[in-house]
């Protein structure tokens, strides 16, 4: 075990590293800003006492080190400051919120994931027939796809000519757990398209790659039916690709939420942000950025060491 | 060069459906971008009756928010939407190939740095980055074409020097160095003949990526800002009319849902032949 301890342990310094100099980017990016963040938030026309009392209330006066270290400290504590556009307090404004968009991006990954791990291995099992082909055509499309185009798609279909869904996601924290899940099927299965495709492509490839391999050849010679094959012996030997491009589309599944709570209103973190982004409330933006890229960070090292955990060739070292 | 054009018409008429489909499009597409003025009927942001009027003989495909008329927008939006995109994807491309190539030239410290710096650009969000950078910089067309394809040419860079990696220890590459050429000149005449392929798939692939991209920040609000003529914007300003059963507010979605997917169908193939990977 010890190379593999080894692996992980470098892994792991290195995703502390990423984490270390993204939260360094996302606080120096204000800092970077032409002139001064008072001048952008208050205007030209403001006169020097209001931008030094604004500059006090910041805490601008400090030197910048300084305030890194104050802000990573706080927010280690919880505290994610105040946002400058309604005064309120960052973390009680984003708690119910980031419970939301979880709950949105692990319903969708509740369906993806099973989802596109049985269509990749049903295209290897019956490959180059039409089955194949026109799963291959389906998904190249909801690739392409740009996720507001299925997500009104649905919206016209479902909500609107059939009336079987709500077109407008609106849950808060006393709405029960299956009324919530009805509510957020179409935002789910918009998600959905959009992430199975690239995990189905990757377990078909994984597999058919496989599948040239001589062990292979000597399981069907030994005349093994396909499907046995295929799930006894390729599975195993391609769960490491396949968990990696799983934790990897679980992680854009987070970002992608963004767009499709914008759709369906969805109150959720990507909404919260959007909308900061537009009042330029400077503090929220960054506060939100930090969550998702530690969220993006952490999941791609999670890939990262499934993927290591999980090739045979490194857990039984000769 | 007679023979390469014979050799590209044969490979033309090999091509499979999909792939002729997405060659239709893309210059179907590219035409009406160019002859925008002469085949919209009305003008860009010109407004031309009561707003959100249905589809009529005078309106093909009704009236926007504004009362401008909706198919000279869309057409209008070709060239824009389009037009930004690729602009984004040469400037990304110009950045990370150069930068890409120098590190596989280079090698050592420089090769070091740089891909560092690409690590971890690559490990936040595009979309998330994309957000932080235009909330402190402002929103503004330059800024957003900057700023998608600064992060953009990441993807491009670890691409081109991994590629470019498997030519830089070739013979004639050393020969170029021992002649004493330039370094400019072994990036541009001894390398990117030989990476040309990956590059020219990875160009279309990276196109739709930051076509998608520049759709989402102009849907959101944050992307092209009015009155220019976008598609992403345009699904925004009209999404409204879906409830009424009005599918009017698709159709710019459903032209850069198109687009994409011919490019794609045209690389798969590109990707098919380049690659000798006959399945």
């Amino acid at each position: 075990m010890g190379p593999i301890l080894k692996m992980v342990a470098q892994r792991l310094a290195l995703g502390l590293l990423t984490l270390f100099i993204v939260s360094l980017i996302i606080f120096l990016s204000v800092e970077m800003l032409p002139g001064d963040i008072t001048e952008a938030i208050l205007g030209q026309g403001a006169t020097p006492e209001t931008v030094a009392a604004f500059r006090r209330e910041l805490g601008l006066d400090v030197p910048a080190h300084l305030r890194y270290l104050a802000w990573l400290g706080d927010i280690a504590q919880g505290d994610l400051g105040r946002s400058l556009a309604s005064k309120r307090d960052i973390a009680e404004l984003i708690g119910g919120r980031l419970m939301n968009t979880l709950f949105l991006a692990s319903f969708a990954a509740i369906i993806a994931v099973p989802l596109a791990v049985t269509l990749g291995l049903l295209a290897a099992l019956y490959r180059n027939s039409w089955f194949d082909r026109g799963i291959n055509l389906v998904t190249l499309s909801s690739i392409s796809f740009p996720e507001f185009f299925i997500a009104y798609a649905l919206i016209f279909l479902f909500a609107v000519q059939w009336d079987w869904f709500p077109s407008i996601v609106n849950v808060n924290s006393d709405t029960p757990f299956w009324e919530r899940v009805y509510r957020c099927i179409l935002p789910a299965v918009t998600l959905t398209m959009v992430t199975t495709a690239h995990m189905m492509r990757m377990t078909r490839a994984a597999i058919i790659n496989l599948m040239a391999s001589p062990y292979i050849e000597m399981a069907s010679l030994k005349g093994l039916t396909r499907s046995r094959i295929i799930v006894r012996h390729a599975l195993p030997n391609a769960l490491s690709p396949i968990i990696n491009v799983i934790a990897i589309n679980l992680a854009y599944l987070v970002v992608g939420v963004v767009l499709v709570e914008v759709v369906f209103v969805y109150p959720g973190l990507g909404q919260l942000m959007i909308d900061s982004v537009s009042k330029r409330d400077i503090p929220v933006v960054q506060a939100a950025c930090l969550i998702f890229a530690v969220t993006y960070i952490l999941l791609n090292l999670l890939a990262d060491i499934l993927s290591i955990l999980s090739n045979p060739r490194l857990l039984h070292p000769r | 060069m007679a023979t390469a054009a014979q050799n590209s018409l044969k490979l033309l008429g090999r091509s499979p459906w999909s792939a002729r489909f997405g060659m239709l499009v893309i210059l179907i597409y590219v035409a009406t971008a160019l002859g925008a003025p002469l085949i919209a009927p009305y003008g860009e942001t010109e407004i031309v009756g009561i707003e959100y009027e249905p589809w009529n003989a005078v309106y093909p495909l009704g009236t926007d928010s504004l009362g401008r008329d909706m198919l000279s927008r869309i057409i209008y939006g070709a060239r824009n939407t389009v037009g930004v995109a690729f602009a984004t994807t040469m400037l990304a491309f110009l950045i990370g190939s150069i930068a890409g190539l120098l590190a596989a030239t280079l090698r050592g410290w420089a090769d070091q740095v740089l891909s560092r710096v690409v690590d971890v650009m690559m490990a936040i969000p595009p979309l998330v980055f994309a957000l932080l950078i235009l909330t402190i910089v402002g929103t503004n067309l330059i800024n957003m074409i900057l700023v998608i394809a600064v992060l953009d040419s990441t993807r491009v860079f670890r691409l081109t020097r991994a590629v470019a990696m498997n030519v830089v220890v070739m013979d004639f590459v050393e020969a170029a160095r021992l002649r004493g050429e330039g370094l400019w000149w072994i990036m541009r005449r001894e390398i990117l003949p030989n990476i040309s392929a990956p590059l020219a798939a990875e160009f279309g692939l990276r196109f739709c990526f930051v076509f998608l991209t520049i759709s989402a920040l102009s849907f959101l609000g944050l992307g092209l800002q009015p009155p220019t003529a976008d598609w992403g914007s345009m699904v925004r300003d009209n999404a409204t009319l879906i409830s009424y059963g009005d599918i009017t507010p698709v159709i710019p979605a459903a032209a850069i849902a198109l687009l994409t997917v011919a490019i794609n169908f045209v690389v798969d193939w590109f990707l098919h032949e380049t690659s000798g990977l006959k399945e």
